[in-house]
């Protein structure tokens, strides 16, 4: 990896904060590089708002140091970072228009009237608001007021912008186009994005490295084809997209046994002779034809237009395995409720995991 | 009509029957009698006129008019200045805290108005605790003439009409979204700059209903300047007074209690359109 190869824009590092006895952010270093898009990916009540509050200068962390350019701003004032933030409420000024909202950051820096109207303008246009200009917040719909939060955030250049669930309050279609809008944006401003999300897909289509965050801890930390297809630990294979979970034990042989099956696994250093658990996704279970296979019965399917998604109930395990298979094509035969079928595991693709 | 606003406008009927009965009579008797001519020994005579609107703007009555407006447009600021850092704190204060310091903030109207202001007489006259305070701390020249003074006049009313401000301004400063604040301090504004450009102007509406209710209330008060301006000199509602109960020139004191009730809605109407069209804006700015 290149993890090493530019120099980290803002460290955290060993940050420590708690709300009276509960610890909201446990201790978590984290480097973010130039240009980077970063996701900090969790539940509600893992730490990352209080996170990306602390680096806004929002809380004050109880211990450890953020910097900004290897300089220590953690006890630097909101109004003193150059860094900003596109609030999830977006907080747009209800009072001023939306020229006068983009306008606000600028005239904070004390920029002359001339600079301040032509940023304001050149970035009425670059984010398709010129229309808008003149109306104030309650006049515009959801999209329109993303759009203008992020622009009043963007219009101050900051080295880093952060985003608190910029899309959550956007329709599923919107969201889907915002995502690849946000992630063009991105690329064209060449700012550093760190993105607060809980929704895991947007992670992955939008950020170049995800940490995935627990109770105040970080979880794994990599780019989203490590954390979809090398997911550390139960809890991110789990949370991150769609995965089977089948309880068995690693014999001293050192396959992986459950309902009666032995499956040969990276064993990546577990203990033989004990309980784990196998992680398999949907789309690496495949049907064969031949008999070989693990039996099952289908007692569900969901259709996705491209895909469909049988629920097989198997030996292996008490809930029905999911299986994803092509909507169109030879298999289309079993995807039917009541269908026997016998099912493959791509070994190379399984993971285990002990408690 | 359905059936359900019949019953809804039958349960408003007793509100509307009292206010009819003794609001909206008496006024347009009131407003009658302003029309008519005065009687020799009170009451009026049945001979229509507008002279008592014309004597309103003699020279002599529109200086007390300019009076009363200078003290409570005094009483109004002051109040504002004292009730928006008060509101401010109490925002401030941790949240289950909040109900008691408004609880102390409206404490003193649970004694009588009269009583408070008479509270006053003993603070301010020239045996008073002030005069004794300043004595004590070495001072001894003659007795400061505190009461029966405008100023006097102004502290009663704003003494007495503070805690309408301070709930008025509180209801607008608890309901301003917290993030605007963040926000603004993201964009680069000071803590400084913020209340100015941010919350400031989202509050008005507050400071506006507070101001307005203050000054509607000063501006036709009469016991107040009677007790602490010791008729040294007079605002409206002493002259409205002294028409009815002194001069016995009811229909002059209509024309000017008329006078006094268009100012005040005048007012009302001013206030209710502002905090109508902010209300817009910042209910939309809560739930954003």
């Amino acid at each position: 990896m290149n993890e090493r190869m530019s120099k980290p824009v803002l460290s955290v590092d060993m940050v420590v904060k708690h709300f009276g006895k509960t610890i909201a952010v446990n201790g978590i270093s984290l480097d973010i590089r130039e240009n980077e898009f970063f996701a900090l990916l969790g539940p509600s009540g893992c730490g990352k708002t209080t996170l990306l509050r602390m680096i806004a200068g929002f809380e004050a962390p109880d211990s450890g140091v953020i910097r900004l350019d290897e300089r220590d701003i953690t006890r630097d004032a909101p109004e003193k970072r150059p860094l900003n933030l596109m609030f999830q409420s977006y907080a747009l000024f209800p009072h001023m228009t939306v020229w006068q909202n983009l306008a606000y950051g600028l005239e904070m820096e004390g920029l002359p009237r001339g600079e301040i109207a032509t940023r304001v303008d050149d970035m009425l246009t670059t984010t398709d608001l010129t229309a808008l200009a003149g109306r104030k917040p309650a006049e515009l719909s959801g999209g329109q007021k993303q759009r203008v939060a992020l622009a009043r955030a963007l219009i101050k250049r900051p080295k880093v912008l952060l985003l608190d669930e910029p899309l959550g309050a956007l329709d599923k279609k919107l969201r889907e186009k915002m995502q690849l809008e946000l992630k063009r944006l991105q690329s064209e401003v060449g700012i550093t994005f760190i993105i607060v999300t809980h929704d895991q897909e947007e992670a992955l289509v939008m950020a170049d490295r995800i940490a995935v965050l627990r109770d105040g801890n970080i979880l794994q930390c990599g780019t989203p084809q490590e954390i979809y297809e090398q997911p550390a630990n139960r809890f991110v294979a789990g949370f991150i997209g769609m995965m089977n979970f089948i309880d068995g034990e690693i014999g001293t042989d050192a396959l992986f046994r459950a309902g009666g099956q032995a499956l040969a696994c990276d064993l990546h250093g577990l203990k033989r002779n004990a309980p784990a658990v196998l992680a398999v996704r949907p789309e690496n279970i495949r049907l064969v034809s031949d008999g070989t296979g693990i039996a099952g019965t289908v007692v569900d399917v969901a259709y996705h237009g491209l895909d469909r998604q049988l629920y097989v109930k198997t030996a292996l395990s008490p809930a029905p395995l999911q299986v994803r298979v092509a909507a169109a094509g030879p298999e289309e035969a079993a995807a039917r409720t009541g269908a026997s079928v016998s099912l493959g595991l791509n070994a190379a693709a399984c993971r285990l995991f002990q408690e | 009509m359905s059936s359900q606003t019949a019953r809804s406008n039958l349960m408003a009927l007793p509100a509307i029957a009292w206010l009819g009965l003794f609001m909206i009579v008496p006024c347009l008797i009131v407003f009658a009698y302003a029309f008519l001519t005065r009687g020799l020994y009170g009451g009026v005579e049945y001979t229509l006129t507008a002279e008592n609107f014309l004597r309103v703007i003699d020279p002599l009555y529109a200086q007390i008019f300019l009076t009363s407006v200078r003290i409570a447009g005094l009483a109004t600021l002051f109040a504002i200045l004292i009730a928006y850092p008060a509101a401010y704190a109490i925002c401030l204060a941790p949240k289950r805290l909040q109900p008691i310091l408004l609880f102390f903030a409206v404490l003193p109207f649970w004694s009588n108005y009269l009583i408070r202001t008479y509270a006053w007489i003993v603070l301010l006259n020239r045996e008073g605790l002030i005069n004794n305070a300043l004595r004590w701390f070495g001072y001894d020249g003659e007795p400061l003439s505190l009461l029966y003074s405008e100023g006097a006049v102004i502290v009663g009313l704003v003494y007495n009409y503070l805690p309408f401000v301070i709930l008025a301004i509180y209801s607008s400063l608890s309901r301003l979204n917290g993030e605007l604040i963040e926000a603004s301090r993201d964009l680069g504004a000071s803590r400084v700059r913020t209340f100015w450009r941010v919350t400031l102007p989202l509050t008005m509406p507050g400071v506006a209903a507070g101001g307005v209710f203050i000054f509607v209330l000063s501006i036709g008060n009469f016991v107040t300047p009677a007790l602490l301006g010791g008729g040294r000199f007079q605002m409206i509602g002493n002259l409205v007074y002294d028409q009815f109960l002194t001069a016995n020139d009811w229909p002059f004191g209509a024309a000017l209690g008329m006078v006094l009730i268009a100012v005040m809605i005048a007012l009302l109407l001013l206030q209710a359109r502002a905090s109508a069209r902010f209300s817009g804006e910042t209910a939309e700015a809560r739930h954003g």
